[in-house]
This record gives C-alpha cells, structure tokens and sequence, in this order.
C-alpha cells in the first residue's frame, strides 16, 4: 500500500476503519456499488459475502434484486439475463460452484456483460477440500474473464469497487473476477479503510450506464441491452460465417483491459491515497534483485515479509506481486524481470502432466527477450496448505547456492510437500 | 514491531471471537490488526487455534502463527508442552487455570528462557458473572495484566461493538475483575 | 450479396446487427400450403400452429406469407377440415 504523498480526495480521516474479514469487505463493497440484481449460491468459503448481502438486502439497506437461485449454473445463467437487461451485476463463487458455472462463463464474456464475482478461491475435488489454492481460479482462464487478485482484506474491498469500473468500461465491457484467497482472505479480520457510501457512488458514476449501439434496424444507436421497446437479440446462433469474427472481437476487447486497469487505479489513488503498484503488477527491490518471486494473492505478501528480511541480510531478492492475471502483461513482465538472473514462479495450482499455468505464462513473456534468466516454478499451497515463512526463506537461500553452481533444475518444483 | 498472539481453545469458548475482539481494539488505537482462526470444520469442544497480529506497520504476512509473542490458553485441559512451541524468548504465556503453581508445572514442562506466565481463574470468574463456561474475555483481561497490548478505552469501545447492552457490560466487567485476579507465577 | 462485416465493424456481444424478417425463407419449400376457401371455417389452427408466423389473418381470412412459408406442412396437418393441401412449387 503506497502512501500518498499529495493529499487525497477523501483523506483516511475521512474514511471509515472496519474490522472485518475479506468476505465481509467484498459484501460492504458491493452495498456500496450500486448493485441492481446480485444471484447467487452459498458456497464455502464464499458463503459470507452473499449471507451478508442478503442481510442488507433483508434489512432493506440496498435496493438490490436478490435472486436465490438452486445452482451455481442458475446463478451466473440469471446475472447473464439480468446483465443483458442492463442491470449492475454480482455473484460471488468458490471452486465446485464455480466449476458448474463454467458453461455460463464463457457466454458471459462473449455476450460482453460486465458482470462482477468474487471468488474465494478454494481447491478442487477431489479429495474434497475447502481450503485454499488457486485451481478454480485457473479453471476459468480461458473463459474471457478479466482475473484480478487481492493480496489483502483492504485490496479485496477497493478491487471490487474497482471491478465494476473496469468491466463497465466502454473500451471493456468484459466480465471481471475478483480473487480473493480462502480463508487466508475470507474469513482473515483486517481493519480496512472504506469511503463513505456516496464517493463510491460518485467514483462508479451512480448506477450502470449502458453502452450504446449500432444495428441496421434501428435509425440511430440503441442501448446495448434487452428492451421490449428497443428490441435486440442476444445470443444467437452464429455459424462460420460470423462466430470467429464475434470472437475475435471479444479478444481483442482485452487488449484494452491494461490500460484502463492502470486509469481506474490512479483514480483510486487520487480518491483514497490507496494504489496496488501500477493496477496490473506491483514490485518490491526487484531492481537490483538476482533473485525475483512472482506470485499472486495472499502468498505474495507472506512472501515480501521474508523478502524484506532477507533484504536486510544483504541477499539481492525481490517480489513481483501480479494483480491481473487475465489479460496477461506479457511485455510488463518481461520489462520487470529481464535483469534478474533467476525468476521463481510461485503458484497455488498446478496442470498435471505440465508446470503452473502462471509459469507458462511467465515462460511466453520471457521468450521474447534475448538474454533470459532462468526460470523455476515452485507449487505451494495446494489444498489451503500453508505457506511458513522459513520455507520461504530457505527456498530462497537454496537457489542463490543453485545460482553459484549455474545448475538450476528440475524446473518444476513443490514447496512444502511431504516426500 | 509486530505482536504475534496464539489462542489455544476448544470449539465454542470464543477463542477467536476474544482474537476479534483484541484485533478491534487494536485498530481503535490506530494499529493494523488481523484475526482469524487456524481453520478447520467447527467442531463444539474440539481443540482449535486463533491467531492475532498487532503490528504499527501494515501486515504483509498471511500464514500462521509458528513464533508467538503471547499465548493464551481458554481450557485449562489444554495445558501442556505443545502450547510453549515456538514461543519467542521472553514471552508470555497466560492461562485459564487455579490449582497449585507445582502441578501446573507439571502439566506445562521446562519453560523456555525469560517467558512469563501468568494464571488467570477465568472459569470460575466467567461462571460467576456470565453464568456460563465461556472464559474467552476473562482471558483479555488476564491477557491485559500480563501486557497492555491495547488501550482499555478501545478494549471496551470493541466489547461494546461485539456484544450488546447488558451483555457488553458484564463482559467489560468480567474482563476487569479477571485482569484484578491475574497472578505473575514465573 | 454484400460484403460481410469485419471484427471492427460488428456490434457488440454478438447482438443481431438485421432483422430475421430480412431473410427471406420462402425458398426452402417443396410443397407449399393451398387454403381451399370454400372449406376454411376460419377456427384459425394453422395461424396458431404456424411455427414461423407464415400465416397472417388479413381482417377476413388466413393467407399465407409465402416470403417466409417454409413448406413445413404442419398447418395442412392440423386444419381440423382438411382446407388446406400440400401442393408442389410450379
């Protein structure tokens, strides 16, 4: 959390301390946002937020339609149809909840509903497990979600606020997950600054505005949403005369996702005096560092603290914590890590019979550049498994002695395992 | 500086909830704060662990915690070696308990160089005044004698904000008579 | 036929850009539907059962939209007074 050195809009005096976990930050979140309809179904450890939410909506605080619907699958087919309705949308999931929506997913992002859900990120079964990694996270990489991740309480609070902005965005209009760890984050009190309801209100713009367009049977350009007196079609059939340009158009959308991520979080910035590096990507000593660690979520801070530690050793190692993982920066990380000469990606998931699939990533960016430094990519965590701090700083020690040798294999590794 | 708190419970005696409460606080006094439990399925009377950290930077760390500053103990069947692991040289140990000072020993083995431990006889106070086995606020007050991590005026400010009226009250009481009880045994 | 829009040009969403009114289906027919006038008693069946709103009431009887009859026969099927037949296209 960088301090702001010009004043901000509403300074912290001026904000309200909660203490409360990332479950209940996400739900005062969404209060705030002006949500129209949020559906949803309990699911640990996602549970909270939306028992929380329909506290509000019981205690008619919000105006909000809450949809208790009989499946995850319901869940996001209903904020599909709200969303093209025009609505402001929310949901929130975990791991199997968010496994059963998958086939909604994809039509979210393609019919360009800016639709916004938490996800507390939770293994996968089986064995069945409640606790935290970021399989289900993974499981929805490809689905043209934006992914963003929250290290803290606070981070997960001001990146859903900041979710509705992106999504909404005209240059968008993309659906965003906001990620949030299980427990580590969900059920973790942290005391939080949050703004007061109306410059969350002011900060959004008041309710959704709907974009517009252009369809030949219509003179001029009409909203782009479902409305008897305006009527369009969403979700039609699309052969091989259209489908590939539809989706490349889709694709394409993200590439103005950076641009507008790094926009939403000056902005934010300015507001609250609160910013997450750039939006995209935050850096800690990796300037000078031989040794960078990249990872995302809740670990990346566990991380910095042995990082710092170790700084004060006198050892060269840095963190990149990665706040976007959809879009991927690509040519952002390879611009932060090209001077290392060792990069360890640190990952809460793994793709049997391959490395993590923030790894890969890693591994396109770097491929790119000339000179490269060498890659590891460490799993942790699987299964809500914990992250100590003297595993960190062991692993690190480790591999400035694998530096020496020049030897650094095998590439693909398990931190806190039992053989 | 970073306090690191470890509370050893059992399911149901408010273990976490006196974390909360301490992490409430800490934050009133203009500290960064962080509760939470070491997770598991809930489980009424099982052994279960909260963690607190108070810290005057912002807390970056999310693991557990392996080298407490203090620990507390709600369940004085929970005595034993295993609560003293990892503690940190000069730390606090406050526990729930009211026999002999050569039996406790007993139960909690060598203790580690300059750790404190302080007794506190939450289970009768808390039967006294609340009319029922939940000793989770009488151990803050046994835990504010031994250090006054937080201020007494955020303490109660935070008792008030988890508990109402005639509730908040008598645990605000409980706590005070507690840290009254609280006696230094090493 | 026109040339085909671009990604670029497209609307969003993949929300239909033309009416389906513009395309003309008639010409998937084989047989197309006859009303024998003398028979219909105008219960409107065939307007109900019509899946493609081929058939119209024009303020005195049903007639056929041929721009849009698919030839599919169901409203032949369903005349409760065999009014209407299946005739081949000319």
């Amino acid at each position: 959390m960088a301090q702001a050195l010009v004043k901000p809009k509403i300074p912290v005096e001026k904000q309200v301390l909660m203490t409360v976990n990332g479950n209940e930050a996400v739900a005062y979140a969404v209060k705030q946002s002006l949500v129209d309809v949020v559906a949803a179904y309990p699911i640990t450890p996602q549970t909270i937020i939306v028992e929380k939410f329909s506290e509000f909506v019981a205690n008619g605080e919000v105006d909000t339609v809450f949809v208790p619907v009989e499946s995850e699958h319901s869940a996001m087919s209903a904020c599909v149809g709200a969303a093209a309705a025009g609505a402001r949308v929310f949901t929130a999931t975990s791991s199997q909840g968010l496994a059963l929506m998958v086939e909604i997913l994809y039509i979210a992002s393609a019919l360009r509903l800016p639709i916004v859900m938490a996800v507390a990120n939770r293994a996968l079964s089986a064995p069945i497990n409640i606790h935290n990694d970021h399989s289900d996270a993974y499981l929805m990489r490809d689905a043209g979600w934006i992914q963003l991740f929250a290290e803290n309480v606070q981070e997960a609070y001001d990146t859903t606020i900041q979710a509705f902005k992106i999504a909404e965005d005209e240059r968008v209009l993309l659906p965003v997950a906001v990620n949030l760890d299980g427990f580590f984050l969900s059920h973790t009190l942290e005391n939080i600054y949050m703004l007061p309801d109306e410059s969350v209100r002011e900060f959004l713009g008041g309710y959704r505005r709907v974009s517009k367009v252009k369809v030949d049977y219509f003179d001029e350009e009409v909203p782009l949403a479902l409305n008897p007196a305006r009527p369009l079609s969403f979700g039609n059939l699309d052969l091989y005369d259209y489908y590939f340009e539809h989706k490349v158009q889709q694709v394409e959308a993200m590439k103005s996702v950076p641009e507008v991520v790094r926009e939403v979080n000056e902005e934010w910035f300015k507001l609250t005096g609160r910013r997450y590096g750039d939006g995209i990507m935050d850096g800690y000593g990796i300037e000078d560092a031989d040794i960078i660690l990249l990872a995302m979520g809740s670990g990346a801070g566990t991380m910095r603290s042995v990082v710092r530690k170790l700084r004060r050793e006198g050892l060269r190692v840095g963190l990149l914590k990665l706040r976007m993982f959809r879009p991927f920066p690509f040519k952002d990380i390879a611009d932060k890590l090209k001077n290392a000469k060792l990069v360890a990606v640190m990952e809460k998931g793994i793709s049997p019979g391959s490395y993590g699939p923030l790894f890969l990533e890693v591994n396109t960016a770097l491929y790119e550049l000339k000179e490269r430094p060498l890659l590891v990519n460490y799993i942790y965590g699987l299964g809500g498994r914990d992250l100590v701090p003297d595993m960190v700083e062991n692993m690190v020690k480790g591999l400035f002695k694998e530096l020496e040798t020049g030897l650094v294999q095998p590439r693909l590794r398990y931190l806190g395992v039992r053989e | 500086m970073l306090i690191e708190i470890t509370w050893y419970g059992r399911g149901g005696q408010g273990a976490w909830t006196s974390s909360n409460i301490l992490a409430m606080a800490a934050a009133l006094d203009g500290k960064f704060a962080q509760s939470f439990p070491a997770f598991g399925p809930e489980r009424s009377g099982a052994p279960m662990l909260a963690f607190t950290r108070i810290s005057d930077e912002p807390i970056e760390i999310h693991s557990m915690v392996y080298n407490p500053d203090v620990v507390v103990v709600l369940d004085d069947s929970l005595i034993s070696p295993k609560v003293l692991s990892g503690i940190k040289e000069g730390g606090l140990v406050i526990l729930n308990y009211t026999g002999g000072q050569e039996e406790l020993f007993k139960k909690l083995g060598e203790t580690p160089r300059g750790v404190k431990v302080y007794t506190t006889p939450a289970t009768r106070l808390a039967l006294e005044i609340l009319k029922a086995n939940i000793t989770n606020t009488a151990m803050l007050g046994g835990l504010m004698k031994a250090s006054e991590i937080v201020s007494w005026s955020s303490l109660e400010k935070a008792v008030r904000e988890r508990f109402r009226g005639a509730v908040a009250e008598k645990n605000i009481d409980l706590i005070k008579r507690a840290y009254d009880s609280t006696v230094k045994v090493r | 036929m026109a040339q085909q829009a671009g990604w670029r040009s497209l609307p969003k969403g993949g929300v239909a850009f033309r009416l389906s009114t513009d395309y003309k289906t008639g010409d998937w027919r084989a047989l197309k539907p006859v009303i024998d006038y003398n028979k219909c008693t105008k219960c409107m069946l065939c307007w109900l059962f019509c899946p493609d709103m081929a058939i119209v009431w024009d303020g005195e009887n049903v007639v056929v939209n041929y721009d849009y009859c698919k030839g599919c026969g169901i409203c032949a099927n369903e005349c409760p007074v065999k009014a209407i037949s299946m005739v081949p296209e000319a």
